[in-house]
């Protein structure tokens, strides 16, 4: 359940290039927010808010970390926001990764640039609970590359970086040939990645979390919407998702 | 006590103020923040004959003071509209206008001919200004002779009162207005959105799937507000009034221009609860400005 809140913001700084980290704390969003949902946040007087998935939670402080790259007016605009100031949130919202898997498993999470920071609070969450963690992580470059450390203290991290600046060079799906040893893989990233991950991973069991311009973030404007293998035709990425079974959806 | 309550025809609106068709689905997901006994009435999401799936991603993109959309008229058809979205409605407290839209003049009275035989239904409300499908919507809406057909056809396949949506994407808009009242329309609506077009750079491309869009929100504020001081003086029939409003001081301003009601829409996106918002802080905004009442404020702003 979503409410709208409040989030004072409790740090902010730049981790890697062009892209922010935000630490908001708020204990109604943090005590009910589950790994790969997003909030949607309200940056000054802009039209739209703007949906940001959450990438780290802390019960015991009430803190929530999101991270952003700038891309635009919006992103620009909340990375001026300072340690302080409060940030108007309906959160958290959609229906994030299944976590209830056995323990034992092994989980492969597959991140490509900003899509990399919900996989950090999932992959967290399910070391907790027992389950093995690989990752393979990819950024345009050297200067793109942010929680590496944060993943390895999770499990086998590879790091693939478009331009070769900094790992492995290349794509994600590249590296993946030799690592095909896990139950189930999550995946967030740009959509390119995430199709020709579904191909090359084809017969695994997979969950991706897709995003798009966003309207309302409730599922009322119907602007988020993708195609899906459903009796209505198609799936509301907002409040549907924005995580899907690889089976469900067509990207 | 303020007075907020307005009768327009087939509706008895405790309050002015609605959220605007296609802004609010049908309810549902807004219902989760407050109890829409609260508001005047709801306008539904546009309803066709057959289920739409509307137009590719992406459909929405921020623009200075608004934003452009393209959806394209997604909703499932009248008739599952009908089966559980009405119903659904009918528990509140509330009016329910039924926005009615269609690729030709036969589907417009299908629809229209579907509503009426529902008794949960208050209101039409006809959509002949989207701007986002290739065919129907505006093509009736820019044409008074168009506008007017489409209304005639719908009033003689409905007991219900029809408003009719007005495009801004016209010329003479009074010109429209006075076709349709000719024609038996019971109300206007105004204004739907302004097509516009924004560029993404790193693409080159229309950031619209669509390529166009309509322009919502604060931005298209002072087109409507003119359209409808414009329109109010040379119709005898209500309008209610939309585009951009974002406080209960727009709402003032509407009336002002001759709106007897008011619809709410993009502002919903920022705030779930701008309509009960709005509702709460009106009297005391009618009060500040010397009104006792929403009645006396409709058309004082018109100059003779």
């Amino acid at each position: 359940m979503m409410k709208r809140e409040k989030m004072r913001i409790v740090s902010t700084r730049v981790i890697a290039k062009e892209t922010i980290e935000m630490v908001l704390e708020n204990k109604w969003i943090s005590t009910h927010a589950s790994p790969g949902q997003f909030l949607h946040i309200q940056i000054g007087s802009h039209t739209l808010r703007r949906p940001i998935s959450i990438a780290d939670c802390n019960h015991v402080t009430n803190e929530i970390t999101i991270l952003f790259k700038i891309t635009g007016d919006g992103t620009r605009h909340l990375g001026e926001y300072q340690v302080g100031n409060y940030l108007d949130v309906l959160g958290p919202i959609g229906n994030g990764f299944p976590t209830n898997i056995t323990a034992q498993s092994t989980v492969l999470l597959v991140g490509g640039g900003i899509g990399v920071p919900p996989l950090y609070f999932l992959g967290k969450f399910l070391k907790e609970n027992g389950i093995n963690i690989k990752a393979v992580l990819g950024f345009q470059g050297e200067d793109h590359v942010f929680y590496e450390p944060n993943f390895r203290e999770l499990g086998e991290t590879i790091i693939v970086t478009n331009d070769g600046s900094y790992g492995e060079k290349g794509y994600v799906t590249d590296v993946l040939e030799n690592n095909l040893a896990f139950d189930y893989y999550y995946s967030c990233g740009p959509t390119p990645m995430l199709r020709s991950l579904i191909s090359v991973l084809k017969g695994k069991k997979g969950y991706i979390s897709l995003e798009e311009r966003m309207g309302c973030g409730v599922g009322a404007c119907l602007a988020c919407i993708l195609p899906a293998k459903n009796e209505r035709g198609y799936k509301k990425i907002c409040s549907d998702g924005p995580v899907f079974n690889v089976e469900e959806v067509t990207i | 006590m303020t007075n907020l309550a307005i009768e327009l025809p087939g509706l008895s609106l405790k309050n002015p103020v609605m959220p605007a068709s296609g802004c609010f689905g049908f309810g549902r997901e807004y219902a989760t923040f407050y109890n829409l006994n609260k508001l005047g009435a709801v306008i539904m999401k546009a309803a066709t004959m057959q289920e739409r799936l509307g137009n590719p991603t992406p459909r929405v993109a921020e623009t200075a003071s608004g934003m452009l959309n393209a959806i394209g008229l997604q909703n499932p058809g009248v008739t599952k509209i009908i089966e559980t979205e009405v119903p659904f409605l009918s528990q509140f407290n509330t009016n329910i206008i039924a926005n009615i839209a269609g690729s030709s003049l036969e589907e417009y009275v299908e629809v229209a001919r579907a509503f009426n035989e529902t008794d949960q239904v208050h209101a039409l409300e006809l959509n002949i200004s989207c701007p986002n499908v290739k065919e129907g919507g505006l093509q009736f809406g820019t044409d008074p002779l168009m506008a007017a057909r489409v209304t005639e056809a719908v009033k003689k396949s409905t007991n219900l009162p029809v408003y009719v949506k007005l495009s801004p994407n016209v010329s003479d808009i009074v010109q429209i207005a006075k076709a349709v009242e000719a024609a038996g329309a019971d109300g206007l609506s105004m204004i739907n959105t302004l097509t516009g077009m924004q560029i993404h750079l790193p693409s080159r491309r229309p950031l619209i799937a669509n390529k166009t869009g309509g322009l919502s929100g604060p931005a298209i504020k002072p087109i409507a507000i003119r359209m409808i001081y414009e329109v109010s003086s040379q119709v005898n029939i209500p309008i209610i009034g939309m585009g951009g409003i974002q406080r209960a001081e727009d709402v003032l301003e509407f009336l002002l221009a001759g709106a007897s009601a008011v619809a709410i829409g993009t502002a919903n996106f920022q705030n779930p609860f701008i309509c009960a918002d709005i509702i709460d802080d009106l009297p005391r905004v009618l009060k500040q400005y010397g009104f006792n009442s929403v009645r006396e404020a409709i058309g004082k702003g018109i100059v003779a």
